[in-house]
């Protein structure tokens, strides 16, 4: 039996003890390094060729991702290591670096209960580094650090020991500076970390080795050895003392949490269902003869075996041939196969027990994000929300038009694997819209369309999506029924910046019905009056409907509608029908015919479409355009460049760093001026440019091209080209 | 001028002497069909007013700028069946005549409300509040037509259940099937298989139907073709118990409960 082959034996049997399990991710800035790492994790335990690692990528799922050297996908692996005498699971998920794919990064982390955070010793803690740290902290996932291309220290930069080492501590302290900022409370100490007790490791993944104090302890080998190893170029033999994955994962295995102990405090938080009820309590015990709970963290088509659904199983034991709901389909779907990750080999098992990572074919409802159980009410995971949303359109056409049918599926398909794709069709001239993240993430999307899904298409050039919230309190708008006998009446307004905000960061449920109580209170909170508070009932992205009437009759009955309206309009708002962000509507008052069919479907919801579009006209709509914070490094004299490249896309440099010859730029620029971005700075600068982009919401357009721009918007959607007046909507 | 004719409730022969008068000297007939449906086509009624008859859409009745407009220089006459100033949107319509100066008249026809409870044999002293039966839609599921059950039955009256025509007509069996689904969302013990109820069907027509018996029961019989309609009791008095066995085939035992 090969080594493989025995670990493979070893899995299968690990995976029934949780206490021996490991669930983790890597996370890390761009380029930091996290990939390579992996790859060395698995050729340490076996499962791919030692010299291969470094340069094989098998993480890196994605040809297209080897070609343009990022990750893109989160694909899953299990490897065997022993510790202390016994061996250990260790299953790992790889995350994306980029931080367009951000959905899938706290995809990933909702599966994983603890990470390792690659930072590069040379770059030191980067904007993505925290980005990702919080979304790790967000997801109670418990971190370690691991320092990466130690080795360029020394022989580019040239520090000695004691410059090293203080580069070292200003790492250490920048990481737990924020992780005390953003870990939850109860865990601001306890997750610090600190090389003597080995949750940081030093090494270079490139040249296989990795060192911690514990390590050295055990071994002898001191910083002065490493030094001396980096500089006579005989890393090949640090490799041997000191391999990287023995280093890190005795660190996992030491310092991050087993499923058993970590679902234990995860799940009150990743899980707002009742935890006193059966499902609640299996999953808080990590029991594996409980119902069935997983969460679904990514879906691959496989060229052979189709659609490949991975997930994390919470309670439960998932088993081949299994019926199971997916939450929110209406028919239970069957499990045809289960297996485990083994670098890309998916290993089939009969069985995958709660605490592990599993790989399942057969589930078609299911979608990134979902939600699978045996138990037909279970509460879902919720949504998991990032605050990056869709800010980039294009519009897909295929080639020949006889794929027409075929596009459709894909683009289906495509949603389902990455739900920050988004496809929509537009009404007026039938063309299908597809929104992403930025600019690469729809690139890559069409790649995929074109590579994977073998549809050939043509894409119009990039659009931005806008937003829309309003600027003022509107008076009181009254909406009327087609047939004249109901009465809404509606008033908008901005929303609280600290309820905007919470819900941005997904702070709060969006299904209102099942969490009115919770909802209610941790609106007060937010500074929200007590009545608004009360009255929500619907919240759509960071918008908020509230009933703040009193005793009307057949109100109550009617509310589903009125929240359809409201639900349409958040989508399309009235400037340009571009989404709503940021507002409230308060319903203040309603007059019912007292038939009920006088009040169906057909009646209250244009009565309250046009209330609340009469309302947000009163309450001076304006434009918000998506932004984007951009990090640039070049040597020195190319700063000129950089700047007016800036300011020519209306860009703010926020910030200028040196650190050696080269200054590292931090700005910020609308995505809508971002496009070409890649080429011109390239050639501005010879090519002697970093650079990385990360979206941060929405800011207000600048007053001068506010009707511009909303003229141009109508005019691509077909709309007449000036926004109606609110006499429009009185009906 | 704008006059308001009632059509009654089954065929061409419903419309009274008078309102068959008033189509024929009118400049243009218009009818709408949408608030309530007759048992015949429109055709018979153009060949007995010797008249070309516009049937107007939903919304050009509630929008209803069409009729006013014409009714200001012409003798407009809008049919619909039933007895017209039932429906809210003739009320609307008839006000805003008025307000613009339009002389208006109305030609009333029979009325379900007073119809059912006739064929029945029915105290029209003892009904309640009119009930709408709307056909469940997506998030449109309306109990309101239960709590005024309620509140009638509480007040010792009946109820008359008018039942959905958009989507089709709907059926007496498909409304009780409503009523049962309306109580295990509510849980009052209010409507049951017990429950004593009585169909109408095609009032006014050669073959009318009239039935009275447990609704367990009669959800389960075919009432030909529709129109029909449901009445849920309140306190009867004996004459009406009487009327419910001889006229509508009730077994005198379930009211006894």
């Amino acid at each position: 039996m090969g080594r493989k082959e025995e670990n493979i034996k070893k899995a299968k049997e690990l995976r029934y003890i949780p206490e021996k399990i490991r669930n983790i991710g890597v996370v890390a800035h761009i380029d930091h390094g996290k990939t390579t790492f992996s790859d060395n994790l698995l050729a340490g335990a076996g499962m791919i060729s030692e010299e291969l690692a470094g340069e094989q990528l098998v993480l890196d799922y994605d040809e297209q991702e080897q070609a343009r050297g990022i990750t893109i996908n989160s694909a899953a692996a299990s490897m065997v290591h022993q510790w202390d005498g016994s061996e250990y699971l260790i299953n790992l998920i790889d995350t994306p670096g980029h931080v367009d794919f951000g959905g899938d990064v706290t995809r990933a982390m909702r599966a994983v209960d603890g990470a390792i955070v690659v930072v590069c010793a040379s770059e030191g803690v980067m904007p993505q580094t925290e980005t990702v740290l919080r979304q790790a902290l967000r997801e109670r996932v418990k971190p370690v650090l691991l320092i990466n291309k130690v080795d360029r220290l020394i022989n580019e930069l040239q520090l000695d020991a004691q410059e090293m080492q203080q580069r070292f501590v200003k790492i250490i302290t920048e990481v737990n500076r924020l992780i005390k900022k953003m870990a939850p409370e109860e865990h601001r100490e306890d997750w610090l970390v600190k090389p003597e007790n080995g949750s940081v490791a030093f090494g270079s993944a490139l040249h296989n080795w990795a060192i911690s104090v514990p390590y050295m302890k055990k071994t002898g080998i001191t910083f002065k050895d490493i030094y001396e190893y980096c500089k006579n170029d005989d890393q090949r033999a640090l490799a041997k003392k000191a391999p990287i994955h023995e280093v890190t994962l005795n660190m996992v295995i030491e310092h991050l949490p087993n499923p058993k102990e970590s679902q234990k405090y995860r799940i009150p938080n990743i899980w707002r269902g009742e935890l006193d009820s059966k499902i609640g309590k299996a999953m808080t015990e990590c029991d594996p003869k409980g119902p069935l709970a997983l969460m679904v963290t990514k879906i691959i088509i496989d060229p052979h075996a189709g659609e490949i659904t991975f997930g994390r199983v919470f309670s439960g034991t998932l088993k081949e041939g299994q019926e199971v709901q997916v939450v929110g389909m209406t028919k239970p779907s069957r499990i045809q196969q289960v297996a485990v990750m083994v670098g890309d080999d998916r290993i089939t098992v009969e069985d995958v027990p709660a605490g592990n990572i599993a790989a399942i074919s057969g589930l078609r409802d299911a979608y990134a994000g979902a939600t699978v159980t045996t138990e037909p009410d279970m509460e879902s995971f919720e949504s998991i929300r990032h605050i990056s949303e869709p800010v980039v359109t294009v519009r897909v056409e295929a080639k020949r038009p006889a794929d027409l049918p075929k596009l459709v599926k894909v683009l289906r398909d495509v949603n389902k694997a990455d739900p920050s794709i988004q496809v929509s069709i537009n009404q007026e001239t039938g063309e299908y819209l597809m929104s992403g993240m930025g600019e690469l993430h729809l690139e890559v999307t069409e790649y995929r369309i074109k590579n994977e899904y073998k549809v050939d298409i043509i894409t119009s050039e990039p659009t931005v999506i806008y937003r829309e919230t309003v600027k003022q309190k509107s008076p009181k708008f009254e909406g009327k029924s087609p047939n004249k006998h109901n009465y809404l009446y509606v008033e908008a307004e901005p929303l609280e910046e600290s309820v905007k905000k919470a819900l941005l960061e997904g702070e709060l449920p969006q299904n209102v019905k099942k969490h009115k109580k919770e909802i209610a209170k941790k609106l007060e909170e937010l500074g929200m009056s007590k009545e608004e508070a009360k009255g929500v009932f619907a919240i759509v992205g960071t918008n908020i409907l509230t009933d703040v009437t009193k005793g009307i009759q057949h109100l109550f009955e009617s509310k589903e509608l009125l929240k359809q309206a409201f639900e349409e309009v958040c989508a399309t708002g009235p400037k340009a029908a571009e989404p709503l962000q940021g507002v409230k509507i308060r319903l203040v008052d309603a007059k019912f015919h007292e038939d009920a069919i006088h009040r169906g479907p057909a009646q209250l919801i244009p009565a309250m479409r046009n209330a609340i579009y009469g309302a947000l006209t009163l309450a001076k709509p304006i434009l918000l355009e998506p932004m984007q914070k951009v990090f640039i490094s070049v040597p020195h004299e190319l700063m000129g460049s950089v700047t007016r490249e800036m300011s020519q896309r209306r860009g703010t440099i926020l910030d200028i760093k040196n650190e050696g010859d080269m200054s590292i730029i931090n700005a910020k620029a609308p995505v809508a001026e971002m496009f070409g971005f890649a080429s011109a700075i390239r050639s501005a600068t010879g090519g002697r440019v970093l650079w990385s982009t990360e979206n941060m919401g929405f800011e207000v357009l600048p007053e001068f091209l506010q009707d511009e721009i909303t003229r141009k918007i109508r005019e691509r959607k077909g709309l007449k080209p000036e926004p109606y007046p609110a006499d429009y909507y009185a009906g | 001028m704008l006059s308001f004719v009632g059509l009654g409730l089954w065929d061409e022969r419903d419309i009274t002497v008078k309102g068959l008068e008033e189509v024929r000297n009118c400049d243009v007939a218009y009818a709408e069909f949408y608030t309530s449906k007759m048992g015949v086509g429109i055709e018979r009624i153009e060949e007995l007013a010797g008249k070309k008859i516009h049937v107007l859409s939903r919304e050009e009745v509630e929008d209803g700028e069409r009729i006013l407009h014409e009714a200001e220089k012409k003798h407009v006459c809008l049919l619909a069946g039933g007895d017209t100033m039932a429906a809210t949107t003739h009320v609307d319509l008839r006000i805003r005549a008025v307000e613009r100066g339009i002389p208006t008249r109305v030609v009333h026809g029979v009325s379900i409300v007073s119809a059912a409870a006739g064929l029945l044999g029915l105290q029209v002293y003892k009904f309640g509040k009119v009930v709408s039966i709307a056909r469940p839609q997506p998030n449109f599921f309306p109990l309101s037509p239960y709590d005024a059950i309620r509140d009638n039955m509480t007040m010792g009256l009946h109820s008359l259940l008018l039942l959905d025509t958009t989507g089709g007509y709907m059926t007496a069996n498909e409304a009780l099937e409503l009523l049962l689904e309306m109580e295990e969302r509510k849980r009052e013990n209010l409507i049951g298989e017990d429950t004593p109820i009585a169909v109408v069907a095609r009032i006014s027509s050669d073959d009318a139907l009239a039935r009275a018996g447990c609704l367990g029961e009669l959800r389960k019989q075919d009432f030909g073709s529709t129109p029909h309609s449901v009445v849920l009791f309140g306190k009867l008095h004996f004459m009406e118990v009487r009327a419910l066995v001889t006229l509508a085939h009730a077994q005198e035992k379930i009211f006894k409960k």
